[in-house]
């Protein structure tokens, strides 16, 4: 019965004891969820030797944070996690459990789908209660053309991934008071499943996710070459070069600098999008962004329909003198 | 080794379009093409039959004429394939989905790798693949950017977020494949002609014996209450305009000014 669940829980995903930064953006919108519906506001943190971690999750919004440690869940693996998981949500049947879209959270959620014979809604951009006090997901689908509001009726706990950087994080507050519970779990370790290596990605690919600002290219940017030139304004301003759809497609950059639907969801404090019309599926990766500064030779782009500042110019004589003033000022 | 390719048909993306008077989506003209991810997955299993040697079953649930990608993967050289129909099935959740094929991975029996796209264009939901893992209770890789298998182990470099990881999973397993794994070939018209032989099958609820309890509608906790298109932005833009030096001059302005420089 869907009336013996509550509670709102966040999966608080770590990796080699950190936790990531979606966590925090979980524990933010909670508490937004919580002013309607004055839910407890639970972190769920798996590992072993993760306990440290609990006051940090506290500080960021969390009320009560359930520890399960075990040796087999030391390494994320999506069976043991599954295990570990199912248990604590049959103990304390929580009404809501978020994750975030992550590598990990995408991995995991499905299965916990499964386990729990529940909905799982995917790669959510806002949770709410609609006008009749329904909890929705909001969706994007068809390549960010049409959004869907999803609902999950009757089988609890309503399930979904939440994409990172959609949500501001609440700033760090030591004063917060919140409960840490322990919990024992039984976990058979997975002798199927192995990983026997990993390597941060060479340098140069660092992800463009968390960069302050990024210089973005696109479908206008004429030739591969132009690229240095955007990159060396990125670097002018301490960001990162970033692009669109159509110069991946081109092989030109590689499927790490991709914003968008199909690529990274962004979230900087400044974005300049230079050569880039601003198709709805690179919007959805981007609009977020704080300060928005677009270069286009077409005053019609719907780029300019969310930017801050515009620019209607051809970027090849634009940006070596917007380089050249950087460079003057510098000196 | 047998492995079984899961394909789903899927509109055009660039043809969707919302009626602007009932707010649903528009299906009149719509092209119908085979998921772009799923080509690589069936190229996955190409070269693997090719280096190893394999039968290769392609999987698609769907109404009738999803029989159509399921044609395109015989061409593209699978073996067999098998089309998912019946009215119980209809308006699946990812949870529905991944029971019915399940199911018929079960019906299929013996099978060693299970291949996915890493998600449907469509959904983008990205979860039927892992969840048809959980209800076979066999392993999973997600998001694989290259695959071998040896001494029957499937082994997989993953590209995630800011490292690479090599991990291995035992046979069988489910493995989803980014669009970065291969390039898939198109179809010789040897091989359509060849397809025109190949055994092809289609099964409803009761041939894969599923409980029609957990497929289509009533086996779907969660559904689309309403579909609209994202709001269009309306921001005050402010433009700097003259020749390209004034606009340096302006432009730079406006950065120091917002603290971006």
């Amino acid at each position: 019965m869907k009336e013996n669940y509550s509670g709102i829980w966040i999966f608080a995903e770590q990796r080699q004891g950190v936790l990531n930064p979606v966590v925090f953006e979980l524990l933010s919108k909670a508490q937004e969820l919580k002013s309607v519906t004055d839910e407890t506001i639970t972190a769920v943190l798996l590992g072993s030797g993760v306990s440290g971690l609990a006051d940090e999750l506290i500080a960021r919004g969390a009320e009560r944070v359930l520890i399960a440690e075990h040796e087999a869940l030391s390494v994320y693996s999506a069976r043991p996690y599954q295990q570990a998981l199912t248990q604590l949500v049959e103990r304390y049947k929580p009404s809501i459990l978020l994750y975030g879209a992550t590598s990990q959270g995408r991995d995991l959620a499905p299965r916990m789908m499964v386990a729990l014979q529940t909905g799982l809604t995917a790669d959510a951009i806002d949770l709410g209660y609609d006008e009749d006090g329904v909890f929705f997901q909001a969706t994007p689908a068809y390549g960010g053309k049409i959004l869907a509001h999803i609902v999950i009726l009757e089988k609890r706990p309503q399930m979904a991934t939440v994409r990172p950087q959609i949500f501001d994080p609440l700033p760090p507050d030591s004063t917060r008071r919140g409960e840490i519970v322990t919990e024992t779990v039984e976990v058979a370790g997975d002798g199927d499943y192995e990983v026997l290596a990993c390597a941060p990605k060479p340098e140069g690919t660092q992800p463009i996710d968390r960069a302050a600002l990024l210089v973005s290219g696109g479908r206008g940017i004429k030739h591969e070459t132009d690229f240095a030139m955007l990159d060396e304004l990125a670097r002018l301003l301490h960001g990162q070069l970033a692009s669109s759809r159509p110069p991946v497609d081109q092989g030109w950059l590689p499927h790490e600098k991709q914003i968008g639907q199909s690529g990274t969801t962004v979230k900087p404090a400044y974005i300049l999008n230079v050569g880039i019309s601003g198709s709805v599926q690179y919007q959805v990766g981007m609009q977020n962004a704080a300060c928005i500064i677009s270069i286009n030779h077409n005053p019609d782009a719907p780029i300019f329909g969310i930017s801050q500042y515009g620019v209607v110019a051809d970027y090849r004589k634009v940006v070596p003198a917007i380089i050249a003033e950087i460079c003057k000022r510098k000196a | 080794m047998k492995i079984l390719v899961f394909i789903k048909q899927v509109p055009d993306t660039e043809d969707v379009k919302l009626d602007p008077r009932t707010g649903n989506l528009q299906r009149e003209g719509v092209k119908s093409i085979l998921n772009p991810l799923d080509a690589n997955a069936i190229e996955c299993a190409m070269q693997l039959k090719a280096r190893y040697g394999a039968t290769v079953v392609a999987i698609s649930m769907g109404p009738p004429q999803a029989d159509a990608v399921l044609k395109k993967a015989l061409a593209l050289g699978c073996d067999e394939s098998c089309l998912l129909s019946d009215r119980a099935f209809g308006g699946a959740d990812t949870l529905a989905t991944s029971y019915t094929l399940a199911k018929a991975a079960e019906k299929i029996g013996d099978y060693d790798l299970l291949l996915f796209g890493r998600h449907a264009t469509d959904g983008d939901t990205a979860q039927t693949g892992p969840a048809t893992a959980a209800w076979l209770g066999i392993p999973q890789i997600t998001l694989a950017t290259s695959l071998d298998v040896r001494d029957g182990w499937v082994v997989c470099t993953r590209e995630i977020e800011d490292r690479i990881e090599t991990v291995r999973a035992k046979l069988p397993t489910a493995v989803t494949v980014c669009d970065t794994i291969n390039e898939p070939e198109y179809p010789t018209p040897k091989n359509i002609m060849k397809a025109l032989k190949k055994p092809r099958y289609v099964w409803n609820a009761a041939d894969l014996g599923a409980d029609t309890r957990l497929t289509g509608i009533p086996g779907s906790p969660s559904s689309t209450k309403t579909v609209f298109e994202p709001p269009k932005g309306n921001t005050d833009t402010r433009y700097f305009e003259g020749s390209p030096a004034e606009i340096a001059v302006q432009f730079v302005d406006m950065l120091e000014r917002e603290h971006a420089l």
